[in-house]
Parts: structure tokens; sequence; C-alpha cells
């Protein structure tokens, strides 16, 4: 089996800074990403489709695209469509296993980046399985990779991220029908504390306001403080909602998108079997990690937010910083040249994490999807509802690996990702216990489903070796 | 009694396309002939074209289709070839043999 | 607290005895474990499995048949107690072969088998076309298979649900989060001390706490000779049904998901999946049913049986506490019909209970 000295799982911000900084300390590096370019989620299609639309997008989104060029600059391997379903550490390395075009693949390392960002926080609503309802994340999706924006659309949840959003969609001449939040005054006077110290980060604020005047003067409705959000429709969405300002509203459409924050992708992370924190301020679990990004498992590093949610710049500066001691640990520089390749980076990390506090209290995840009601479904693969939970709780399920065995929540293709967070939550408030004790599911492989064919080759190819 | 759901196709489109015009390849669903962008995210030509269900689940029959776009939620899987995939990780091109999985497989 | 039993570990094992006992009219506190412990109760394949039992102990296969021979009343009653279909069904397995002198040397066994249980031991053998035409969709490396009309599978998620819901439903009281430290004797029974300072008093107590008899066995007075044995298996995504019948190593769960399995492994208490494992399983499962090929793999475990050295139960009352007995045994789905039903006959000395003398702790100091 081929051995590189870097392996980064991951190919947005900060897989591709991390990428860039080891093959520029002389690392053998090979970025492995499942999307077709570089740019992950947040910069997909920068280099491509998305660039055409730089004036919907932003310049934000566009300055994605030099940290994907320095990256293809930086000699650094790039394999696009390779999705890792294996991850295995032992003392001398690490082992990672991807599916590429239909083929398994195998290669070693002596370091192992986890660069896989976050996912959308789940939103177990009424209603949120019906084609029509996706996440504010797809919407944007489809709007830099694809360019379709949707006609009759809501946006509904809590999160800056639904503004950005809802500008775009008005740059393109299709502004949303609405945009419902669920944070309230109340969220914005309990997060203003935190606001003196958020001044660090006073650009990113200044956007924030600006992307709110954008939605005045494109005329987007905006009503906060909502509650009892459900979507209506039988075979697809046709309606979003919600309890505000004291009385039950409804709005016809045909697109919900919905958001309540982005929480860290912990998959490769709990497969590893990492040791893993609850944080408090972003009701998320996120892997322990050092000043440099390291885990509790010595040679294996977290950046960005997956560890955490700081955003891009912050991702791409936490890759810099996990790059620079990888290559300390594999001496290729000392100890003294690494602090001084870390220190800009690591300043500009401090002021990008400083506004976060005041963003987690301002737009804290809706009481509503953190407990949800007993018939709303909260695992969308098996199909598993809030109640369902809660019954097995009462049947002596402690924490989420027992509640899989009683009813197969957690058990689908997607690994859990939607149902997670969940199942703690629901567990917690059934035994009164805090979400660290209650713990999260076990992951193992595959990451993602892979045909037995595929599988079943490597055994040949390990036959013929 | 499991609930039959129609596949339906909407006729006023939910997405509108910004994109330029791409040329376009012959791909079936469900034996139907379609025409889709090549190259193209093969879950947002299938929504453009206006199809919003992409299938029904194994456990209840409920229609389903794209949620997270970024690969993550299974949800737009669909049967390419005879082999389920996410359609949002595949690119349109000429020839695929696209086929919505039907839903109840239990007894 | 007090109770006539009891029952140390909430798996399969423990649950199937304390439900056996609770319908004899008894007061019963089980006490299980947290999320993290081992559970073979959890990682199992489902089998309810009579052939390759007891090769070399007919009294094993014998109590294996029992047991099996009791499932379907037990799945009866269970589950209309729990308000859950176990999907059990015994309509026969299949034991794959792919190579013809395997399959034959395995005939010859299951032959002596048979002459040792006085001819009750309903098998036959399938050539590869009698099996194409059972299961047309074995592919044409499989030389044949060993049909036993005895074999069968369940649902053994739902039998655990099942358990846990129908032991509460009949008044037995769990008590979960605990790791039981010691047992001792007090004037009127026994005494049960937990790590978390929960205590509780019993006239009986029963030790089927799977692995965690390694720790626990030597303090209450027995070898409790158990070791893991990690096993390694795979599901799909469901699928239309594809198979008529259950394997040693492919079924088709009834949600549709194909079941594939297993690999047996002396790595101690690791239950990690292992890639080269992982894909040694696929290349068998694939070899057997072609059409597996294009399945997606959606998860994989790793779960470490319970072991005794030759494989075979343990039931032993103990030498030095009086009214504690272990129970142990790596076939839980298998024998949860003869634990439920026959077991507590046993461990109350009725007049028809089972001999079980074959499987005590004695036979591991005469080898």
């Amino acid at each position: 089996m081929t051995t590189v000295d870097l392996i980064v799982i991951g190919a947005g911000p900060a897989g591709m800074a991390a990428a860039t900084e080891a093959a520029g300390l002389g690392l053998s590096v090979t970025v492995l990403d499942e999307q077709t370019a570089a740019g992950g989620q947040i910069y997909r299609a920068v280099t491509g489709a998305g660039a055409q639309r730089g004036a919907v997008l932003g310049q934000d989104y566009l300055d994605g695209a030099g940290l994907a060029l320095a990256m293809q600059a930086s000699g650094a391997q790039h394999l696009t469509g390779a999705v890792v379903w294996n991850i295995e550490a032992d003392a001398e390395g690490i082992t990672v296993t991807w599916s590429q075009d239909g083929h398994a693949a195998q290669l070693r390392a002596a370091r192992l980046i986890l660069a896989t960002g976050a996912l959308e926080r789940p939103v177990p609503i009424p209603g949120w399985t019906l084609p029509g309802v996706m996440t504010a994340g797809a919407g944007q999706i489809l709007l830099k990779a694809s360019g379709l924006v949707a006609e009759r659309a809501v946006l509904a949840g809590s999160g800056p991220l639904l503004y950005l959003l809802a500008a775009q969609m008005a740059r393109a001449g299709t502004p949303p029908l609405a945009l419902v939040e669920t944070q309230g005054l109340r969220d914005t006077i309990r997060a203003l504390p935190h606001l003196a110290r958020g001044l660090r980060g006073w650009r990113t604020l200044i956007k924030g306001l600006g992307l709110l005047a954008e939605l005045r003067r494109a005329g987007v409705r905006r009503i906060t403080g909502a509650r009892d959000l459900a979507v209506e429709g039988q075979d697809r969405a046709t309606a979003l909602r919600f309890a505000a300002g004291g009385r039950t509203q409804r709005i016809a459409c045909d697109t919900v998108l919905l958001h309540q924050g982005v929480v860290p992708n912990t998959q490769a992370s709990r497969a590893l079997r990492l040791d893993h924190d609850w944080l408090a301020a972003q009701q998320c679990f996120a892997p322990r990690l050092d000043a440099w990004g390291e885990t509790s498992q010595p040679g294996i590093f977290v950046a960005g937010d997956g560890a955490g949610i700081a955003g891009a710049l912050a991702a791409a500066e936490a890759g810099r910083l996990a790059a620079c001691q990888v290559a300390h640990q594999l001496g290729r520089t000392d100890a003294t040249a690494r602090d001084a390749r870390a220190r800009a980076p690591a300043a500009r990390l401090g002021a990008e994490r400083a506004l976060r506090p005041f963003l987690d209290a301002a737009y804290p995840p809706a009481a509503q999807v953190l407990a949800p009601a007993d018939d709303t479904i909260i695992c969308r693969c098996e199909e598993v509802t809030a109640g369902q939970v809660r019954g097995w709780a009462k049947l002596g399920c402690t924490g989420p690996n027992q509640t899989k065995a009683f009813g197969r929540v957690g058990m689908g293709p997607c690994q859990g990702r939607y149902c997670g967070l969940s199942v703690t939550a629901l567990l917690a408030e059934a035994q009164g216990m805090d979400p660290a004790e209650v713990g999260a599911y076990r992951i193992r492989a595959p990451l993602k489903p892979v045909t037995l064919g595929e599988v079943a080759a490597l055994d040949a190819a390990e036959a013929a070796e | 009694m499991p609930r039959i759901w129609r596949f339906s196709v909407n006729a006023a489109l939910p997405f509108r396309d910004l994109s330029p015009a791409a040329p376009r390849v012959r791909v079936t669903l469900d034996g139907a002939p379609l025409d889709l962008p090549v190259g193209a995210n093969l879950a947002a030509a299938l929504l453009a074209a206006g199809v919003g269900s992409f299938r029904a689940t194994p456990v209840s029959g409920a229609p389903r289709g794209p949620f997270c776009m970024m690969g993550a939620c299974f949800d737009c899987l669909i049967e390419v070839g005879g082999v389920t995939r996410q359609a949002c990780m595949m690119q349109v091109s000429a020839g695929l043999v696209l086929t919505r999985p039907k839903g109840r497989v239990t007894e | 607290m007090q109770a006539d039993y009891a029952i140390i570990g909430g798996g399969i094992v423990g649950l199937s005895v304390a439900w056996g006992l609770l319908r004899r009219g008894r007061r019963v506190i089980v006490l299980d474990g947290d999320d993290g412990s081992f559970r073979a109760s959890r990682g199992n394949f489902g089998l309810v499995w009579v052939q390759s039992k007891g090769l070399n102990q007919p009294a094993y296969a014998r109590w294996s048949q029992q047991s099996a021979a009791l499932w379907k009343g037990f799945a009866a009653e269970l589950g209309e107690g729990a308000g859950t279909d176990l999907s059990l069904r015994q309509e026969g397995g299949y034991d794959f072969h792919l190579d013809e002198a395997e399959l034959e040397a395995r005939v010859a066994q299951y032959s002596a088998l048979r002459d040792a249980l006085g001819g009750d031991y309903p098998f036959e053998v399938l050539g590869h076309n009698a099996l194409k035409r059972e299961e047309p969709e074995v592919g044409p490396r499989v030389a044949g298979a060993i049909l036993h009309h005895q074999d069968g599978h369940v649902n053994p998620l739902r039998l655990l649900r099942g358990l846990a819901a129908d032991v509460r439903r009949q008044g037995g009281q769990v008590l979960t989060s605990q790791t039981v430290i010691d047992v001792t004797q007090t004037d009127g029974g026994l005494r049960v001390a937990c790590a978390s300072g929960q205590v509780v008093e019993a006239g009986r107590v029963v030790l089927s706490a799977g692995l965690g008899a390694m720790d626990l066995g030597a303090k209450l007075g027995f070898a409790a000779p158990v070791r893991p044995q990690r096993g390694q298996v795979l599901i799909t995504e469901k699928l239309p049904k594809m198979m008529n019948r259950p394997s040693g190593i492919i079924r088709q769960v009834d949600e549709g998901g194909i079941q594939i399995g297993d690999s047996k492994e002396e790595v101690g208490l690791d239950d990690r999946v292992t890639t080269p494992t992982v894909a040694a399983i696929a290349a068998r499962a694939v070899a057997v049913m072609p059409r597996l090929e294009k399945a997606q793999m959606v998860r994989s475990w790793g779960a470490l049986r319970i072991m005794s050295p030759d494989g075979l139960p343990i039931y032993q009352h103990s030498p030095t506490l009086p009214g504690v007995s272990l129970v142990t045994c790596h076939s839980g789905v298998t024998l949860a019909a003869a634990h439920a039903l026959r077991l507590p006959q046993w461990l109350e000395g009725d007049a028809d209970a089972p001999d079980l003398e074959v499987f005590s702790e004695r036979r591991f100091a005469l080898s």
C-alpha cells in the first residue's frame, strides 16, 4: 500500500489551507474529497459554475477561489469524487479506505487531518421529510453549483445563513416569500453581553447588518419569534404553518428551506473513537483538541467546523495551524520555525472566533427542534418519532446505542447524521441528564454506504498481494 | 394497508434556472425519456425538470426528494443501472437508466 | 430493594430467565449495565439455529432442538404480552458450501450426530440445481447446501425490546446503569451491591452478565471460563425479498436488509471492525449470491461472543454461595425459549427440570 506523509479528508477551507501549507513545508500530501471540485460546501463550485454568479453570491464566496487555486499550485495531490468509508489507526500510522468511480482504494499516511466540516443541525418539525423541504444549505448549494433558485420559497429557522441566502435570492431576482425566524428579541438581549468581546469580529457584524438592510430594501417579509413550525402537504410541501404574534399563520409555498445553524460533522472522528466534548453553547458534540488541532489519538488532527462551528475564515486558519504541527512532528520544521509560521494564523483564528459566542446566543436552536413533539419524525431513514424514543427511554435505554437496538433509530443509510443530536437530546430530557453523560451513537464503517462488490474486490486485491 | 404514493411532476416548475442553456442528453426515468443538461448535478437537474419526489421509502412508502444536497442525508437515493445512488453526488451523462425506488420492502 | 430473584445482566439471556421467573409468579429485579457495555444482545445474527450445534456433544444439539421447538409458543406469548411481532420464521435454514468435499465432510458429521440423536435430526442435502430451485439467487460457485428443517430466524432486536417491555409489564423491575461489584450471604438470603451504591436483597441470584462474568464469576464461586470472540457482521440497504430461508452466514431480515456474517476472531475486548475482514465477508457473500454485488452495505459492526472453552453453555450453581447460579452461553437467541420456559424449573429444582449436568463447570475440571 502506498504511504504519504499526510492525508487530508475534505477540500473545504480547512482542508485546502491545510494541504497547501503542508505541501509548502515539504510534506507529501493527498487530499481526499467526495465532491467533483475543491471548495467544500461554503465555496462549492467556486472555480467552476459558481464563479459566473459572483454578482448574486457575493465577494466572500468568490474569495474562496484563492484557497482552491493555491492548493492546486501547492503540489498536494487532490482526489475528487473520493468517498472515504473507513479510517483505521494503528501504532505505525493511518489507513484510509475510499470509493472512487465504483472502485475501492486505500492509502496509508503518517498523519491525518480531518477537515470534514459541518452539517445542518437536524430540524425535526412536522412535515420536514416531505419533498420540497430542504435545508437552507441545500438552497445555497443549488444556487452555487447549479444556478437554481426556488421560485415560491419560505426560509425558516434561525441563523445568519438565512439572511445571506435570502439576500442572494433577492439579488437573483427571486426573493423568498418570507423569512420566518424562530429566534426573537429575548435571544438578542441574551446575546448582548457577548457583544463587547465580539467586537474583534466587527467585520462580520457589519456584513450581517448590511444583509438585513438589503433584505429590507428588497421588501422581504421577516417574522421573528415564530413557534410551532410545521410543513403542510400530502406528497409534497404546500405551505409553512407557524405561530407568531399570538396567532397561527400560514404561508403557501412550493419550497421550504429550513435552518437551525450548523453543527460539526463528527462521523469520522466518532468512528475513530476520539474523545469528544459537549459544547453547551452550540448544543453539539465536538472532538477534544489541543491548540494545534491534534485529537486524543496522536497523529490525528481535526481542523475547521468539524471541531466546533467558527466559520470558513477560521477553518482555513485552523487548517494552517494543524499543518504546521504535522510538519514539525514529522521533522520538517523545528519548534521555532513552526511557532513563527503559526503566529499570524493563530491571531486571525482568535479574531474570527471572537464573535461566535454572540452569534451562538443570538441565534439559538428553537426549543421545538431540541424537544420535538411525540409524533414528529426524528430519524428520517427509519422513520422513528420522538415519542418512540421517549418510550424506549422508559424501557431502560440510557443511551443512543441502546435506542438503536430497540427501534433501529440511526441505523439507516445516513448513519445517524440527521438524528444523532435529537436522540441524545431526547434521552437527556427523559432522564434529566446532561447530553455529555448520555453520549452519542457509536459510528462504524462504512462512513457512507459502499457496494458489496467494491468491498469484495478489496479482498481479491489483498489475496493478490 | 400501505398508502400508494403517486409520483407527480409539477406543471409549474418550482425552480428558476439562472445557468446558461447547456447541451442536453437523453436519460430514462422509470422507462420514460428525459433530456437533462450534460454534466449537471443529477439531483439538481431532476429538480429543475420538475421531478420533486425521487423515491418512496422502504419503511412506510412515503415520498422523498433531495434534502441536504451535500451527500449527507441519503434522501435523494435513486436507482442508477440497478445500484442505489445519491443523486446529489452524481453528474448527468448520456444513457443513465434511472429508476425511482418503489417503497415498502417488508413482508 | 427486595425480590425473590436478582438477575445480574439485562441482555437477552438475563431477560429471558427473568421473564420465565415472572411467569411463575416470582418477584424479579434485573440489574442492567449502561449504553457503553459490551452487549452481544444488540450485535447478534438473529438465528434460531439447530444445525452445527453440538457436533461433539449431542446433549447440546438436543437442548438447542428443545429450545427451537419451544420458540413458536414463546414468541406468540411474548409477542402478545409486549405488543410486538418478533417475526419468527422456522421454515428451515441452510449451510451453503462452495466446496464439494467440505459439503460431504459436513454431511458425514451431521449423519453421525443424527445417529447419536436416535434419528431426530431432519436435514437434507441439496445439490446445486435443487438449491437453485429453492433459492434462485445462489450463484454458480455454490456446490450445494444442507437444509436443516429445524432452523429458523427471528428479529433479535424486537426480541430484546419485547423482553424489556414484557418483563416490566409483568412487574419485573429493571435497574439500569448498574455495575454489580459483589454478592454476599446475609441471614435471610443474598445481598447484591452495585458500584453506584445501589443494594438489592434477594433470595436467589442469577449471574447472566455475559462477559461481565469474567470479572464477577470468581467472586461468586465460579470458574466462569468465558472469553470474548469477535464476530464482524455487515448489513445492506433494504431490498425486495430475494431469499426464502436464512443461512448461517447470510439472511434477509424482515425489514429487508441482507445481513451477512461473520468472523470468529480472538482479539480480546476489541469490538472494532476491520477492512480486511469486512472485505473477506463481503467476498464470500457475493460468491454465494452474485446479485449482492450491487447492494449497498450500509452498516457493519463487531460484537463479542461469550465463548466457553468448548463453545457450550454453562449452567452452574455456585459451590460457595448457595442460591447463586451462573447462566451463560453464546446462543442467547436460539436458547431464549428454553431459558424462559425450562431454566426456571432447573433454578428451582423442580422434579421435571431439564437435566443440565453436562453443562456444569465440572466438565472443565475433568479435561
